[in-house]
């Protein structure tokens, strides 16, 4: 097995008496995409900025790479890319003059900079937009064109700090796809930071979850729902047929822990279960002969178990998963 | 892809060896500030400014140099003379140079974190002070090209209009006095660099900076004038000794403004002629006879005051350093 991509001990830092990061120890492994969740404030920020070198852990350390990032922070900073929490460019200058900026910066020069800026550009889709100054960029665009410049360098690991912030849903579907195919192609590893769960979880290998400074929770998404005494899953059926073979027939799904009837129609039904029953559910049901009218998958479920690990309600308007 | 890495191997040997971020920035800043508005607007300022005060100036010459053929050092009065209110190219360079400075410095720092920039900047493989040495050092370069570019056009036209060229004195003396600019107007850059390290809004710090700058030109002379009448105040039938301690408060207060200590400078390596800027009482110039002075010994009368000046560029670009070398990345 390889050494994992990031590996922190201990990392904390303070600033005077507040506590921004509290004693964390993570471990990603190499190629994985991992979520760092957590409200605004929780230290996400910090962690990233400790991970490249950018700010001093008080306390603890961090590996990136197998590399100390606070002496050694060049090397670091190399082949690590990171797209910074509403990311600025320079707004006079074109999509593609930007990239240019940042390839110098990282010694590439010239045509195999060319190359490798089109191919980038041509990647996140801004082709077209190129040559035009970014002041005329809307916020989906300029998240897309800070992964390029994040790839530039062609990174090993990738982090992105709230890239779905304040972008439409079609643009944060973009943004998603797009990290997802750059963990794919490139067997990078991506540390993405978010406080909107629902967002994010569909992209994410393991999820940290993140409050006060401190890691409250870790592992995959469906784990941390078990553990939680959360359902991880919550399906909204309606199915014609005797209701009671229906009910037996839902009872028998694996992982099921509650079949309600839903009140308004007596055909529908709510089904809590652990893991993922949809396709147990569909076999069970053709092989009863019954027939399966509505199949809904609730995303409510994940809102609980961030509001449990937060104990603090999401912003009004956050909204519901678009699945 | 690896490809790609592999072509990124060479820079990163560079890299390791020696920073070259900061000439990546600094290029990037010339380019920036070749093509902006402000400098447009300010070469227009200046270049009219200039050639406005060499015609004048030349004109005036020409009668002077009719009159006495044996004026001393004649191709520099074109930078020096200010006949009928027209003031002199020196005058104008020595009032402008600050406005310069302060117009590229202003908003080094605080205008990458308005943009957004600066935490994807410091990200790249580059020592964080790169980004404060690049700036320095292309807002500097393209002062200092302005006003070589200037400063040549104005000796050309003065070759022109007079129809002599200048000796290799007088070019040594305008080399050194385009250094003295040079170091001027570093000190104003470093000066409103500092201020875009400590205030957040690029507006204020340019506020900031521009104060400053008007204080030390239009009021040194009057603050100073007040408080060396406290110190030392001269009654109405003042003893020679009463009225000399009173200018030596003054000049010694006024020389702590980098303007006054600039002007100094400025018009001995000017002005042959002049041997000192201390006081001089008329005892100690009667029956002087009047010879122009050699570049090195004009050097060495304002030696302290170029001393001083880059003294005071490189305090405030070394507190503008460590602000920003301690400052934290995110807003």
């Amino acid at each position: 097995m390889e050494e994992p991509a990031v590996v922190t001990r201990g990392l904390t830092k303070r600033y005077g008496d507040l506590v921004a990061v509290d004693h964390l120890d993570l471990e990603l492994h190499r190629g994985e995409i991992f979520g760092l969740l957590g409200p605004n404030g929780a230290g996400k920020t910090t962690t990233i900025l400790m991970l490249l070198g950018l700010t001093e852990p008080t306390e603890g350390e961090a590996r990136v790479l197998g590399l100390d990032p606070t002496r050694r922070p060049l090397e670091v900073k190399r082949r690590v890319g990171y797209v910074p929490d509403a990311v600025g460019f320079y707004d006079q200058m074109t999509g593609r003059q930007n990239l240019r900026f940042t390839a110098r910066l990282n010694g590439l020069n010239g045509f195999a900079a060319e190359e490798r800026i089109a191919s980038l550009l041509e990647q996140v889709g801004l082709s077209d937009a190129a040559d035009d100054p970014v002041e005329t960029y809307s916020r989906g665009m300029r998240q897309r064109l800070g992964i390029a410049d994040a790839l530039v360098k062609d990174p090993e690991v990738l982090i992105l700090d709230e890239p779905t912030v304040a972008i439409d849903p079609e643009g944060v579907a973009e943004v998603l796809e797009l990290i997802r195919r750059v963990s794919r192609e490139r067997g990078a590893t991506v540390l993405l930071s978010s406080h909107l769960l629902h967002q994010v979880r569909t992209v994410c290998d393991r999820v940290g979850i993140f409050a006060a400074g401190r890691l409250v929770a870790l592992g995959r998404v469906d784990e941390l729902a078990a553990r939680a005494g959360v359902a991880a899953t919550t399906l909204e059926v309606a199915v014609d047929g005797d209701p009671a073979r229906v009910e037996e027939a839902l009872r028998a799904l694996p992982g099921v822990r509650a079949v309600e009837r839903d009140g308004r129609d007596p055909r529908r039904w709510v089904v809590a279960a652990d893991g993922d029953p949809r396709p147990a559910l569909v076999r069970a049901l053709a092989e009863r002969g019954l027939v399966l009218l509505h199949l809904e998958r609730r995303e409510e479920e994940l809102d609980a178990l961030y509001r449990r690990y937060f104990r603090e309600a999401e912003p009004a308007g956050a909204g519901r998963g678009t699945r | 892809m690896n490809a790609a890495r592999r072509a990124v191997a060479p820079g990163v040997a560079g890299v390791r060896e020696r920073s070259i971020g900061w000439r990546v920035i600094a290029a990037k800043e010339v380019a920036d500030h070749l093509l902006s508005t402000r400098f447009a607007v300010l070469l227009l300022l200046v270049a009219l400014a200039a050639v406005g005060s060499v015609y004048a100036a030349s004109g005036g010459i020409r009668e002077i140099a009719e009159r006495a053929q044996e004026a001393p050092s004649l191709f520099l009065q074109v930078f020096t003379a200010a006949p009928e209110r027209v003031p002199s190219f020196l005058t104008l360079v020595g009032f402008l140079a600050p406005l310069l400075g302060v117009a590229f410095g202003f908003d080094a720092v605080n205008g990458e974190r308005a943009q957004r920039t600066l935490p994807r900047l410091v990200a790249q493989p580059i020592r964080r002070d790169d980004v404060i040495n690049g700036k320095f050092v292309g807002g500097l370069a393209v002062i200092v090209a302005v006003l070589t570019a200037l400063t040549l056009i104005v000796a050309g036209l003065g070759i022109v209009r007079l129809g002599i060229t200048p000796t290799a004195d007088e070019a040594g003396r305008l080399l050194a006095w385009l250094v003295l600019t040079a170091v001027y107007v570093g000190f104003w850059l470093a000066f409103a660099t500092l201020w875009s390290v400590v205030l957040r809004r690029a507006a204020t710090s340019a506020l900031v900076s521009i104060s400053v700058w008007l204080v030390l030109t239009l009021f040194t002379g009057f603050l100073v004038g007040l408080v060396a009448d406290a110190v030392a105040p001269v009654p109405d039938s003042p003893t020679v000794e009463e009225v000399l301690r009173n200018a030596r408060v003054q000049q010694w207060l006024g020389r702590l403004s980098p303007a006054v200590l600039y002007e100094e400078a400025t018009v001995v390596l000017l002005n042959p002629q002049i041997r000192t800027v201390g006081i001089v009482l008329p005892r100690q110039v009667d029956q002087a006879i009047p010879s122009p002075l050699p570049l090195d010994q004009s050097l060495l009368v304002v030696w302290p005051q170029i001393v001083g000046l880059a003294a005071l560029c490189v305090v405030c670009f070394a507190a503008a350093y460590v602000l920003f070398m301690r400052q934290e990345i995110r807003a």
